[in-house]
């Protein structure tokens, strides 16, 4: 058996995310033909820059989620006499009906680097986007009153903000996401506030604008009261009762960790856009009509703000990528088994100047889905001010 | 004005006061304190050893003492051992007890000593900003004037084909952090196996094995461009692209200004009118925004330091986070709150010196 060449490496991968191009096929379809009615999203497909950001960034969701198939080999496994073999090498002893040819090389324990950067993929698309997510949610619930009441409250949250703010994040993140942190249950802590806030967000949310129908109100917020403690309990508590809400203790670590560093951020963008959407004609309106606080923050500023939150939220995930790549690259949190982005990377830094491939192929998926989510951010701002 | 710095300054001792006290009791965790014990020790201790040695050592005494201590408002804890040798804060090993001083912490210009490095702190700190220093300096020398360069350029006529280019440019480096930039370049540039450096061998274009070296740590003696100049890019190259679409979003306004019109219609020239009237009010905004990076920066600095085994302030604050060094880690966040509160502060203060319409309250 002789190793690749270049050129059958590509056309063997380009085989490999063989559902990938069909996902994105199907979706590009599609979206282009009904893009008339669905809205901003619709308007995407208008401008190239955020045509080209949409579809790396779907490329990668669709590796995430077609990782099993892509696979070439198991992400764990070693194989003998493979140690940093470079790219397009064929395996010593290939299982029969098996995949016989390493497509990016092995690492230094000769696992396939082709099979770890996909599923990689699945590891960084699982955090990023839900992590950004709560993080949102925090900040929206606080910036929210911050900014609309102002004064004293205002100070308090602002002052806690900058606080975490002027922390150098990789200090915060060697301070945090440690075996050591984990055994004092800290994380839990840190969980059980900041878990609180979903809860918070669409309680008020419905309550705001239901509470003069009181049957409605009740179904809504009972149904996210079931939905949210439930999840609530078996996230930050690990109590679950039916087991189905579970957290590793590493990841909750992890996780927990980056919603509190990105949270502060958020908070000052929906405060500034607050401070200054409070002064419009339609809010003083809502003021005369007698509308209660909650509703005109939740139901008339913050749909008014969403244009530069929704790009500052593709922004956020992009970030928050390079802040999970940073953890992996000290070695923080995760396994070291794990085949996530920053410790592949980390893994193959060690042997850089000898054997580049392991750690070039991870720092590139990573900067690729970065960079999709980038320009994807700048086409729906490109797009949300044609309005 | 004063009023206004004197604010700040005061808010800025609050928040310093708030993040030491954080790091100080995230860092006395009692498992922290543990793994202290067993790395200072000895791994095999028994658990009661470990439990000896925390109170041998002064750390059983409660937190807000110890940091009142290490800030040096109260006395430094002393302590006599079974055998009747006098330990404590203040004093020094095999040192006269009595020759002591009763308080030795931060108020007296004392920063405590390092676990790792068996040095005091202030020292250690001292050496590692130093090599720091020289890099921050050259990141700056190299990230400014290129990311204003492509900012102005872009933003010069926005829509052409230069400003495309350099708009992409500038997304593909905000999009690419220090680690992934870092391993591309010493792939490129630095490996005996991939890159351009087998090639130029090959052609014996260079004498050495690799045009570029792959650490730095040859530098903390002797900077050159071969051993320094991968270390800087990885730096600069991730805050250009930021530092330059902020520049072009400023040109870009001010190139529609009416001013700029009148300028044009009046017959100056292009060239005339971008350096002298368009030019300067553009560059008000990415001061803030050149101000405000220093702290990314210094989270690109340990990032740099530690890939290319520089050993500045980042690889100490690694050292010690990993060692769970308490009153080095301290000192380094002393140093890295400093720097972020005064950036802040300077970016505040110079933007109403750089824009005159605005008044500070």
């Amino acid at each position: 058996m002789e190793t690749l060449s270049w050129f059958q490496i590509i056309a063997a991968m380009a085989g490999r995310f063989l559902p990938v191009w069909l996902a994105l096929v199907v979706t590009f379809g599609l979206s282009i033909s009904f893009r008339r009615r669905l809205g901003l999203y619709g308007k995407l497909f208008d401008s190239p820059v955020g045509m080209v950001g949409f579809g790396i960034v779907m490329f990668w969701v669709f590796t995430a989620i077609f990782a099993n198939w892509i696979i070439t080999m198991d992400p764990l496994a070693q194989f003998s006499g493979s140690k940093n073999a470079v790219p397009g090498s064929a395996l010593r002893a290939p299982v029969d009906g098996g995949y016989t040819h390493l497509l990016l090389g092995a690492d230094h324990v000769a696992r396939d680097v082709f099979s770890r950067m996909v599923m990689g993929s699945r590891v960084v698309l699982q955090i990023a986007p839900a992590a950004t997510v709560f993080a949102f949610m925090v900040g929206i619930t606080l910036g929210l009153p911050a900014g609309y009441f102002g004064g004293k409250l205002d100070t308090g949250l602002s002052f806690l903000a900058n606080l975490v703010l002027a922390f150098p994040v990789i200090l915060l993140f060697y301070l945090l996401v440690t075996p050591e942190i984990v055994q004092t249950g800290i994380p839990m802590w840190f969980a059980a506030v900041l878990f609180v806030f979903p809860i918070i967000f669409f309680v008020i949310l419905f309550n705001s604008r239901f509470f003069t129908n009181p049957a409605r109100r009740n179904l809504y917020v009972g149904v996210v009261l079931v939905l949210g403690l439930w999840a609530y309990s078996g996230l930050a508590f690990n109590l679950d009762p039916l087991g189905v809400w579970s957290m590793d203790p590493n990841l909750l670590n992890v996780f927990v960790s980056v919603v509190f560093v990105n949270a502060p951020g958020t908070f000052r963008i929906v405060r500034g856009m607050v401070m200054d959407i409070k002064t419009r004609d339609y809010v003083a309106a809502g003021q005369t009509r007698g509308e209660g606080p909650w509703y005109i923050m939740l139901w008339e500023i913050l749909p008014n703000a969403r244009g530069p939150l929704i790009v500052d939220f593709c922004l956020r995930i992009g970030y928050t990528t390079i802040l999970l790549g940073t953890l992996g690259f000290f070695g923080l949190g995760v396994s070291p088994e794990s085949p996530d982005w920053g410790s592949t990377i980390d893994d193959g830094r060690k042997l850089l100047s000898i054997v580049p491939h392991p750690a070039l192929a991870p720092a590139l998926a990573l900067m690729s889905l970065v960079l999709g989510l980038n320009l994807l951010a700048d086409g729906l701002r490109e797009e949300s001010l044609k309005d | 004005m004063l009023l206004f710095i004197l604010r700040r300054l005061g808010v800025m001792f609050l928040t310093a006061f708030a993040l030491t006290f954080i790091v100080f009791s995230l860092t006395n965790l009692q498992p922290n304190l543990e793994k202290l014990a067993k790395s200072e020790a000895s791994v095999r201790m028994t658990d009661d050893q470990v439990v000896s040695w925390i109170a041998n050592n002064g750390y059983d005494t409660p937190m807000l003492s110890r940091y009142a201590q290490w800030l040096g408002v109260l006395p430094g804890w002393v302590k006599t051992m079974e055998d009747g040798e006098v330990r404590g804060r203040c004093i020094a090993k095999g040192a006269d007890p009595a020759a002591a001083p009763r308080y030795c912490g931060l108020v007296q210009g004392d920063w405590g000593s390092s676990t790792v490095f068996k040095k005091p702190v202030s020292e250690v700190l001292g050496r590692s900003l130093g090599q720091t220093g020289w890099l921050m300096l050259t990141v700056m020398l190299v990230m400014v004037p290129t990311a204003l360069m492509l900012g102005v350029l872009s933003g010069m006529r926005e829509g052409s084909r230069t400003d495309r280019v350099l708009s992409t440019f500038a997304i593909v480096t905000t999009a690419t952090p220090e680690y992934v930039s870092g391993v591309i370049f010493i792939a490129l540039f630095a490996s005996a196996t991939a890159g351009l450096s087998p090639l130029l061998a090959d052609w014996g274009w260079i004498s050495g094995k690799t045009l570029f070296m792959g650490t730095a740590t040859s530098a903390m003696d002797d900077i050159t461009f071969w051993n320094f100049a991968l270390p800087v890019m990885t730096i600069a190259l991730y805050g250009i692209g930021y530092i330059a679409r902020m520049t072009r979003a400023s040109m870009t306004e001010v190139m529609t200004a009416q001013y700029i019109r009148t300028a044009r219609l009046k017959g100056v020239g292009f060239t005339q009118v971008v350096l002298k009237h368009a030019l300067r009010n553009a560059l008000i905004a990415p001061f803030t925004v050149i101000m405000l990076q220093f702290p990314w920066l210094l989270n690109g600095v340990v990032i740099v330091e530690t890939l290319f085994n520089y050993k500045g302030f980042g690889w100490t604050l690694v050292q010690a986070a990993t060692n769970n060094d308490i009153e080095m880690l301290l000192g380094c966040s002393v140093v890295a709150v400093f720097v972020v509160l005064v950036t802040q502060l300077i970016s505040d203060v110079g933007y109403v010196f750089l824009n005159p319409r605005i008044r500070l309250a």
